[in-house]
Parts: structure tokens; C-alpha cells; sequence
């Protein structure tokens, strides 16, 4: 297994235009020549990306060209999906997550992911926080504490301390979004995958997420979805732009990645044109 | 002074409409006070309140026609020598109308059914629900939901012919007379296994696919999603589910008629035989007791006391339910 923290920078394979886009310091994941299937339909193809190491990377483009598809991908998540297939490798500190002997389990405690919809368990604000210690056996100290400090991080602490024990469906939308963080790194992962985290939510609870993704990327990796160009502007430190290509033959739309970058070049100097049209919002 | 409020603010809508676009196409104008009837719909409304009534009047009624015989037995037997008496000989010279032997014979039979079908009902339930490809599930579903079907005389005889002539005396040896209240337990079981099931598959079914990718996001597996995440937020309908198996093993008659026994005694082991309350009832009322005697009146005392039991269990599993219940 290669080491995690190779500081010898690393070439991201070329993208379509046969340049190299970026040079990212320390990855931590890298998806090389990635394929996702529904049964035969080819929903992405082709992706090379790599994930620096406590960056934040935006993933962006039009409805329908795979984003979630892809950040469902990255952490075995589309397992649960019938049908759904990965060509090519993921690999995460170096090991590709699709190998053999792999556990999609393990995958998924070292990568959480946090949903578009809120989607806290139906039970108390403590035990939705130490669901998943609980049940990916992590040896703690003090459940307590961990529970604080899970909170404290999600910035969710100071609203819900004293009603720990009540359900956490009593919370508002932010709320429950921010609990649902907290439980994402609970089971201290490496990356978290938010996909359009902010969705359902009001401008104000938009900036708390924000704020705290700028908090959470000191000790996290952070893969966002967005709709919202100005969120990826503000948050990211790098942005992908996919779009959906039609096929000439069967008309069938496959996402693919059309530029990656750091998110000062994709906004203020694209290179592709279907980029520069769609951030300026002139797309389709 | 209402009426006249709503007159004037539906002519200032209405002359409001007459100012916007007069575009043919589309809905007509129409004042959203004109009180449109939609005959169609009162039609409805009328049959739906009919079938409630319906059902309400039954219940009533069954109530009345518990009660008015029941009431005439409790003027000739004290309620506390009904309830708490240990001797049931209703037709003896010495009558007694302890009804202990009875509700013993039905706690040994119901618990029994409960320890067979509460758990494999839901295993079943959550293997449907949680493990099997949805096509699976489409024909395991109905074939499990067949087995609820089964006429209970063809479970009765199975309990009396097999498990405990056959597999009880021949196989095991097992030191037991022609009935016992293990083999009409065992089978009533068995038969409350789909209904377990089907109720709490469609409940745990009902939980969204949302808890359960929350769950796995964070490593749990595929059983402790199901136990810890699915089966909490599925529980008013999964106790609704094991409420209905006490229901029907309580009130089950068949099976028992042919396969518990039918002396009225305390039972004290699984292997005893033993008089359930449904039992009596089918017994005694195939019998020649006039009506209105003591005898025929101490039908409806039995049957108004089962009436009690269900609605204790299903009130008790309601304040549990509110208790523990888990809200999506
Ligand atoms: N579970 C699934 N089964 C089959 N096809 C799917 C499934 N999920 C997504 N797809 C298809 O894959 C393609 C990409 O979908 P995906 O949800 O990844 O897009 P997206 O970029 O996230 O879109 P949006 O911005 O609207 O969320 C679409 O054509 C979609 O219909
Ligand atoms: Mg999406």
C-alpha cells in the first residue's frame, strides 16, 4: 500500500484536452479511469480526479450528469443500489476500494457522506452521535465526551446540550443537518462526501455549513456537491465541472468530467468553453 | 354580518377577475367563494360515513348482545367468585364458575404461540424487508400471506394428529395424554407466523430508504441497520403486528378445541391438557344448554372476558407503543 502522505506532488492524468490540469500536493483519493453503471446504462465515464488531502473540492455541472452518481461511488455507497457497477479504480491511501478483500464497510467508516436531505435517525441527539461508534465497535473512552466533542465540531453543541435526550426529529432542517455532520465524524473518517449538503436549507443555515466546512477541512477531507456556484467559489479549494455528453448513436447521456481545477482558474479562467458557458450561467 | 363580509369580498373578486388577463383557454373564472358543488363527491362522503356507521353499529351491538346475557349470569354468580374461583364445573350438581382453569389454559396456549411466531414472524419480516431482492420479496410476499389462508381445522388436526400423536408419543416419547396445550401452542403459532410477518414488513418497508443509507454511511451492516435503525423506527407497526398475533391467539378456537383438551383443569406444564376459554365456548355452545339458563348464560360471561383481554392487551400496547415509539 502506498503512503498516504507522499509529498512527492502528483500528475493528474490528462483531461480531455490532453493537458495537465493541476498539480495537487497530497491526495488522499484518486479515481482513475472511472466508469459507473446502472446495469447497461453508462451514467459516468471515463473520470480521473485525485482529492488533496484536507481540501475542500466542489463538484459541479447540470442535473443528470452523475455527480451524485460518482460521490456515491467513492465510498461504496452505490453497493446498496442494484445494478449499479464501477469500472476502473478508486484508490484510497493508495488501495483501491473496489479491490478484492476489500470491506465496503470499513470503505464506508473511513468515508462518510452526508445527504442532500437531512436524515438524522429517529432517536435521541445523543444516540444518533453514538450510533455509529456503537456499532463500528470504536473503542472510546467516554461516549459523553465523544458526543460533546462531535457536537462541539458540528457547531451544534451550545444549541442541543441540554436536550441531549430528546428526539433529534424536534430539530430544525440546519439543525438536523449539522447533527447529521456531527455524526458523520463521529467515527472519525478521513473524508467526508457532502452531496448538495445545503439543499433544503435557508441562507443563514447555508453559511453555518459553510463555516464549518472552513472549520472541518483542517482535519477532514471534504468532497461537496453543489448546485450553488457561488457556494463552490466561497468553499472550495478546487472544483470539477462535469457535464452530461449525448451520445450520437444512442442518445444516451453519460456524465464526464470537462475541467478540474483550482477554483480560481475554473471561475475566472476557464478553459473549456462548455465550462466558461456554464458557470456564466449560458449553459443549455 | 358573516355573510354579508363574505358577499362583499366576493364581489370585489369578482371584479378583480374581470381586470386580469381574459385568456379564453384554461380554467373559466370563478370566484373562489362561488361554493362549486361537486355532487360526485357528497356521494362518496355519504358512503364512507355509511360503512363507518356500519362497523361502529356492529361493534355495539356485539357489545349489547355480550352484555345483556352476561349481566344475567353475574346476578347469579359473584363477579370476584368468577374472576379469581379455581374450580370450572358449570354443569356439575355442585356448579362452580372458577374461571382461573379456563384463562390458565389460554395464558399456557397464547404464550406459547407468541414464543413461536413472535421471533420467526420477525425474521421473516426482516429478511423480506431487509435482505431480499425486491423480486424475491414480490414472490415470497404472497406465498407467506397463502399460508394465512389455511383453513385452522387442518392446523387443529395437524397439532392433534402429528405433533402430538406422531412427534410427541411415537417420537419423543414424551410423557403426555392424547392432547396438550404445547402441541395446540406450536401450531397455533406457526399459523400467526404470516400475520406477524406481512404487518411487519410492511411497516419496516415503510422506513425510509434515507435512515437506512444514513446508517450505512457510517459502517454499520446490513444487521445492525436492520436491528438498530429500521426495527426501532418500524416499531408501532411491528407491535401492531405482534398486538394482532395475541389477538388471534387469544380468540383461536379450532386449533384448540381439537388439540389442547377439553377438562377444565389448572394446567401447570406444557404437556398437560387443558380447556382454553375459546375452547369452552365452542364446546358448550355445541351443546343443549337452554337459553337463558345459567349454563347458556355463562357463555357470554366467558366470551365478554376474552372481549376484556383483547382490549386490555391492545390498550396496554397502545401506551407502550406511545412510550417507545421511534417517528420518522
Ligand atoms: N439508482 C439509479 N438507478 C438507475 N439510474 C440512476 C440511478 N441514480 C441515478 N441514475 C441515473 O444516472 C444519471 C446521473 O444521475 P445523478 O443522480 O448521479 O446525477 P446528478 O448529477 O447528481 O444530478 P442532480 O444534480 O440532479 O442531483 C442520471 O441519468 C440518472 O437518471
Ligand atoms: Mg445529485
Amino acid at each position: 500500500m502506498a503512503s498516504a502522505h507522499d509529498d512527492a506532488p502528483m500528475h493528474l492524468r490528462p483531461m480531455h484536452t490532453g493537458q495537465v490540469t493541476d498539480h495537487i500536493a497530497r491526495p488522499i483519493m484518486r479515481v482513475e479511469n472511472v466508469d459507473v453503471y446502472y446495469g447497461d446504462f453508462r451514467a459516468v465515464t471515463e473520470v480521473n480526479l485525485a482529492f488533496g488531502l484536507n481540501e475542500i473540492t466542489a463538484l459541479i455541472g447540470p442535473s443528470g450528469c452523475g455527480k451524485s452518481t460518482l460521490l456515491r461511488s467513492l465510498n461504496r455507497m452505490n453497493d446498496l443500489i442494484d445494478g449499479a457497477r464501477v469500472d476502473g479504480e478508486i484508490l484510497f491511501h493508495g488501495e483501491n476500494i473496489y479491490g478484492k478483500g476489500v470491506d465496503p464497510i470499513e470503505v464506508r467508516r473511513r468515508i462518510g457522506m452526508v445527504f442532500q436531505k437531512p436524515n438524522p435517525f429517529p432517536k435521541s441527539i445523543y444516540d444518533n452521535i453514538a450510533y455509529g461508534p456503537r456499532v463500528t465497535g470504536m473503542k472510546v473512552d467516554s461516549m459523553d465526551d465523544l458526543v460533546e466533542e462531535s457536537l462541539t465540531r458540528a457547531a451544534l453543541w451550545d444549541e442541543v446540550k441540554d436536550k441531549l435526550k430528546q428526539s433529534a426529529i424536534g430539530l430544525s432542517g440546519g439543525q438536523q443537518q449539522r447533527l447529521c455532520i456531527a455524526r458523520a465524524i463521529s467515527v472519525r473518517p478521513d473524508v467526508i462526501l457532502m452531496d448538495e449538503p445545503c439543499a433544503s436549507l435557508d441562507p443563514i443555515a447555508t453559511m453555518r455549513i459553510e463555516d464549518l466546512m472552513q472549520e472541518l477541512r483542517k482535519q477532514y477531507t471534504i468532497v461537496i456537491v453543489t448546485h450553488n456556484m457561488q457556494q463552490a467559489a466561497r468553499v472550495a479549494d478546487r472544483t470539477a465541472f462535469f457535464t452530461a455528453q449525448v451520445s450520437e448513436g444512442t442518445g444516451a447521456r453519460t456524465g464526464v468530467l470537462v475541467e478540474y481545477g483550482t477554483t480560481t482558474q475554473i471561475f475566472e479562467d476557464p478553459k473549456d468553453q462548455r465550462t466558461e458557458d456554464y458557470i456564466s450561467g449560458r449553459f443549455g | 354580518m358573516l355573510a354579508n363580509t363574505t358577499a362583499s369580498v366576493t364581489e370585489a373578486t369578482t371584479t378583480a377577475s374581470t381586470g386580469g388577463p381574459t385568456t379564453p383557454s384554461g380554467h373559466p373564472q370563478r370566484s373562489l367563494f362561488a361554493g362549486r358543488a361537486r355532487p360526485g363527491e357528497a356521494v362518496i362522503k355519504l358512503g364512507l360515513r355509511l360503512a363507518a356507521t356500519v362497523a361502529i353499529l356492529t361493534t355495539i351491538g356485539i357489545i349489547i348482545a355480550l352484555l345483556v346475557p352476561a349481566i344475567g349470569f353475574f346476578r347469579e354468580v359473584p363477579v370476584f367468585d368468577f374472576l379469581f374461583g379455581d374450580r370450572w364445573a358449570p354443569r356439575f350438581a355442585d356448579a362452580s364458575f372458577g374461571v382461573i382453569p379456563l384463562v390458565t389454559a389460554t395464558l399456557w396456549t397464547t404464550a406459547i404461540a407468541l414464543i413461536v411466531s413472535v421471533p420467526l414472524g420477525l425474521g421473516a419480516a426482516i429478511l423480506l424487508s431487509e435482505y431480499a431482492r425486491p423480486g424475491v420479496r414480490k414472490t415470497l410476499k404472497p406465498i407467506l400471506e397463502l399460508l394465512a389462508g389455511v383453513p385452522t381445522v387442518v392446523y387443529g388436526l395437524f397439532a392433534l394428529q402429528f405433533i402430538q400423536a406422531t412427534v410427541f408419543r411415537d417420537w419423543l416419547q414424551l410423557d403426555t395424554g392424547a392432547f396438550s396445550v404445547l402441541a395446540a401452542g406450536l401450531v397455533m403459532g406457526i399459523m400467526i407466523i404470516p400475520t406477524v410477518a406481512s404487518i411487519s414488513e410492511d411497516a419496516m418497508s415503510a422506513v425510509p430508504m434515507s435512515l437506512r443509507q444514513g446508517s450505512f454511511a457510517l459502517g454499520a451492516n446490513r444487521m445492525q441497520t436492520s436491528l438498530r435503525v429500521v426495527f426501532p423506527a418500524a416499531l408501532s407497526g411491528v407491535m401492531a403486528a405482534v398486538v394482532l398475533g395475541i389477538s388471534r391467539a387469544v380468540g383461536e378456537t379450532m386449533i384448540v378445541a381439537i388439540a389442547a383438551g377439553n377438562q377444565a383443569r389448572i394446567v401447570g406444564g406444557p404437556l398437560e391438557q387443558g380447556q382454553t376459554m375459546t375452547g369452552f365456548i365452542a364446546n358448550a355452545a355445541l351443546g343443549d344448554s337452554r337459553v337463558g339458563s345459567l349454563e347458556y348464560d355463562t357463555l357470554y360471561a366467558v366470551g365478554l372476558l376474552l372481549f376484556a383481554i383483547t382490549l386490555i392487551v391492545n390498550f396496554i400496547s397502545i401506551r407502550l407503543v406511545r412510550r417507545f415509539r421511534q417517528a420518522y
